[in-house]
């Protein structure tokens, strides 16, 4: 009984019958819906802020640096910056790192970073751990300058003009190419961005 | 190195999963009794593997692991013990291990319950399971490990999703898997009948009880997400049309049409064509349901991936698995088919349009799924589709559904004519008028349209199912555990009709703003409105607000809603406070603080909700009445191998 099984033949019948068929070309056709709809899914993700092309909500909050000055909405004015919202709680906040440093080292922007419900110590651990891509860090444990930002979830980013506007935002981790496509691409049609003013602290 | 066991245990499952395809599909082909006899062994030995790499990530959950990315994404030491447990299954990578586990869970029990298949069937069936575990398990290691570190380890996680955090969630999507995934079984059986070209009609015997568990266990998923969506999202609604819902229901759709339609295969060997290719339909869509909602194609409440590599990966593998099935399905259902006939006025013919039916009901909401995926891809603009859409085109199919199973429940096999039962369907259809006319114009009162015919359809389902049971009761019959499984289940589906007509046309709704002391009126009930305090929760902090209700002078409930606020992810959820009745709930929950005291109320009047869960879990309860009554009863299924065997090469 354990013979290989052979499939009985009918005779007459050789062919595929073309209504057996259809169901595959259904599935065919939903295929490349699917995949048309995965292909622009990311487009799909983006969530309008009705922040965007709007002033920069304004703040002022103690600085992650004991005794330095308060970081606020000032610092945002005459150049191009990136507000960065972190926590040393968020996973891909640490991914999002190693761009932040990158975007450092090149210079084009300053970033400020917002701890987000966060504590100071976790923070200083972090940054002396991976390093320090921001100029300064303001502390919202409280998460008051987040909701006047609408931030959802960490990292958020927000790309501001000379004029203090913000002019994208990005949910979710900077990659060097979304660094590219999305900020520097930004920056560049307005005119490239201003030197940066010396860091100061 | 703990962690690092269940990514080796993951990797060995995978490789005996391959063994397990290979041994299964490989054995009866080339007539190897030693290579067929490996499958089960393989099985087995994936199934171990698998429970121990789940072992391990519930292990490093419950000992706050945060070295381990999945869980530093999706858990907390503020977190309670048991929710630590269930976020394994909180986001993507914990989901696809739960869905392999469910996946060699079913292997397992195919596997005990091997003897009562024919040796070089039961290897392919294996084998094909085995094809979908390695298919899953290479998935997850390729793209989605949970076991991956993280470095520098972070000092606490980010905790579950707060909406995840609830009993009915952390049940809900073991039960909705088992349902997707036991799918797999019936589709294993349809491609190991396919290989084998099969010409008798046993393989539908041996589907059927596969298909009926799956059924069943899907039902009580989705009627637990629904009562999860129900009192966890805060405003009372039970059933959105939300795209994760909609890819479980369609399964269980397709699923009811292929239980009914293996009825007919089983008892007449007719529409095995069609069988196979809604065996193959029910899996292909709970497929489909993992690719919508975990590559993150459709953006919902509920889904939390987006990532296109994995969404490429499910999309060959939905390739290589469903279209190869249906490849096999062209090349050789036309030779299973049989030609024998049956009238026009038939239980065949009933089951027919039962079929039908309900394939049009899924391809409804199918529809209706894809169409903003469609529009995007096609760049028509963006198209939202909601339940003014669902409601009424679902409609179409489903009421002459409804009224068909009334009346073709009655019906004989083969033998044409209802006139020996036009007497039985008269008299239960006056009842169900009775019943269900001033039910629904008089008790509940201003009806829409729909509403007189939606409760006396319930009723009349409800009627109808127990004719023959009591008939052969009275008759001192013996009644089999499918009449009975079958009885209950159509019971549990007119109890449901009557649910949703009632809650979809008799609820009342009311937003108001208010200060404590005032008198909101809902229906007949006096919602009064006392003031708010702050509470403070586990891992949270809330307002909790009071209301009292009273209906004509008499306290009915005192109700508090709550606004919570988880510390760790900073997101804020409303908790519905609902005073649950078999006959009415009533709701209140809490919106924003309006200012000079004052707050925002939704409160709601929610007539017979509960039958809705109740109808869906009796449809669920018949289901199981009719596989395991039919187990006790002596081996349904044949109980030697070598009788199937001469019946094969018998041409037909």
């Amino acid at each position: 009984m354990n013979q290989q099984a052979t499939p009985l033949q009918e005779p007459g019948t050789g062919g595929v019958r073309w209504r057996f068929l259809l169901p595959l070309g259904l599935f065919a056709a939903l295929l490349v819906v699917l995949f048309v709809g995965l292909v622009h899914s990311p487009e799909k993700n983006i969530i309008p802020s009705p922040l965007v092309g709007k002033a920069a909500p304004q703040f002022s909050i103690p600085n992650l640096v004991s005794g330095g000055t308060p970081v606020s909405s000032a610092a945002l004015r005459g150049h191009w910056s990136l507000v960065n919202v972190w926590g040393s709680w968020c996973a891909t906040c640490r991914d999002e790192h190693s761009t932040l440093l990158m975007i450092k080292q090149q210079g084009t922007v300053p970033i400020i970073g917002i701890d987000w419900n966060d504590t100071p110590a976790n923070a200083t651990n972090w940054l002396q751990q991976l390093g320090d891509p921001y100029q300064q860090v303001g502390e919202d444990p409280n998460g008051r300058v987040a909701i006047d930002w609408g931030v959802y979830a960490a990292p958020e980013s927000f790309l501001i003009n000379p004029q203090g506007v913000i002019v994208y935002k990005e949910v979710g981790e900077i990659t060097p190419d979304i660094w590219r496509e999305q900020f520097l691409s930004r920056i560049n049609a307005a005119g490239g961005a201003a030197p940066p003013p010396a860091t100061g602290g | 190195m703990f962690v690092e066991l269940g990514h080796y245990a993951l990797i060995l499952a995978m490789l005996l999963a391959a063994a397990q395809a290979i041994f299964g599909l490989a054995g009866p082909a080339l007539a190897r009794e030693r290579w067929m006899a490996a499958a089960p062994s393989a099985a087995c030995g994936q199934f171990v593997f698998t429970a121990l790499a789940v072992g391990v990530l519930i292990h490093a959950f419950i000992s706050n692991d945060f070295s381990v990315r999945y869980v530093a994404d999706n858990s907390n030491s503020a977190l309670p013990l048991f929710y630590r447990v269930t976020a394994l299954w909180g986001a993507h990578e914990g989901s696809i291990l739960l869905w392999i586990f469910v996946l060699s869970a079913w292997t397992m029990a195919v596997v005990a319950r091997l003897r009562h298949l024919p040796t070089e069937f039961g290897a392919r069936v294996l084998g094909v399971l085995g094809v979908l575990s390695f298919g899953f398990l290479l998935f997850t290691l390729a793209t989605s490990s949970p076991f991956a570190r993280l470095f520098p380890t972070p000092a606490d996680g980010a905790s579950l999703n707060p909406l995840l955090q609830d009993p009915a969630f952390a049940v809900h999507p073991p039960v909705l898997y088992t349902g997707y995934v036991g799918f797999s079984v019936s589709f294993a059986f349809a491609c190991a009948a396919m290989i084998e070209g099969r010409r008798d009609q046993l393989w539908a015997r041996w589907m059927r009880p596969w298909t009926v568990m799956a059924w069943a266990f899907l039902a009580c998923g989705i009627a637990l997400g629904s009562w999860w969506a129900y009192y966890e999202l805060g405003w009372g609604g039970y059933w959105s049309w939300d795209p994760v819902e909609n890819v479980s229901f369609m399964p269980w759709l397709v699923g009811t049409a292929l239980l009914h339609s293996l009825i007919v295969t089983e008892k007449r060997g007719l529409f095995k064509s069609w069988t196979l290719l809604l065996a193959l339909a029910a899996f292909s869509l709970s497929l489909l349901g993992t690719f919508i909602v975990r590559a993150g194609l459709l953006i919902s409440v509920h889904s939390f991936a987006a990532d296109p590599t994995r969404g490429i990966f499910i999309l060959a593998f939905l390739v290589i698995v469903v279209g190869g099935a249906l490849l096999l399905y062209a090349l050789r259902a036309p030779r299973m088919q049989s030609n024998a006939g049956f009238d026009l006025i038939s239980r065949e013919s009933f089951l027919l349009f039962n079929n039908i039916l309900l394939v049009i009901a899924a391809a409804v909401v199918l529809a209706g799924t894809l169409a903003p995926d469609i529009a995007g891809a096609l760049h028509l603009g963006t198209l939202s589709v909601g339940a003014p859409y669902f409601a009424p085109s679902f409609m179409v199919p489903v009421l002459p559904l409804l009224a068909l199973l009334a009346v073709g429940i009655h019906a004989r096999w083969k033998r044409g004519g209802l006139s020996h039962a036009r007497r039985v369907i008269l008299t239960t259809l006056v009842c169900a008028l009775v019943i269900g006319l001033p039910l629904s114009l008089a008790v509940y009162g201003h009806p829409m349209p729909l509403a007189p015919v939606g409760a006396v359809l319930g009723a009349w389902i409800v009627l109808s199912s127990l004719v023959d049971p009591i008939d052969r009761i009275r008759r001192r019959l013996t009644l089999s555990a499918s009449l009975v499984g079958m009885t209950v289940a159509h019971v549990g589906l007119g109890i449901f009709v009557l649910g949703i007509t009632f809650v979809s046309s008799n609820s009342i709704e009311r937003d108001v703003a208010m200060k404590p002391g005032q008198v909101a009126m809902v229906g007949d009930y006096a919602f009064r409105y006392e003031g708010v305090r702050d509470v403070t929760g586990p891992n949270f902090t809330a307002v909790r607000g009071t209301v009292t209700v009273t209906r004509h002078g008499q306290l009915v409930t005192v109700l508090h809603p709550e606004k919570r606020r988880f510390y760790v992810q900073d997101t804020e959820q409303t908790t519905a406070a609902i005073a649950p009745g078999l006959h009415r709930d009533l709701l209140a929950s809490l919106g924003d603080d309006v200012g000079g005291g004052a707050w925002s109320l939704r409160l709601q009047y929610r007539p017979l909700i509960r039958l809705v869960w109740i109808g869906g879990v009796i449809m669920a309860l018949g289901g199981m009445l009719a596989v395991f009554g039919r187990r006790q009863r002596g081996p349904a299924t044949v109980p030697d191998a070598v009788p199937i065997a001469v019946a094969r090469r018998t041409p037909a």
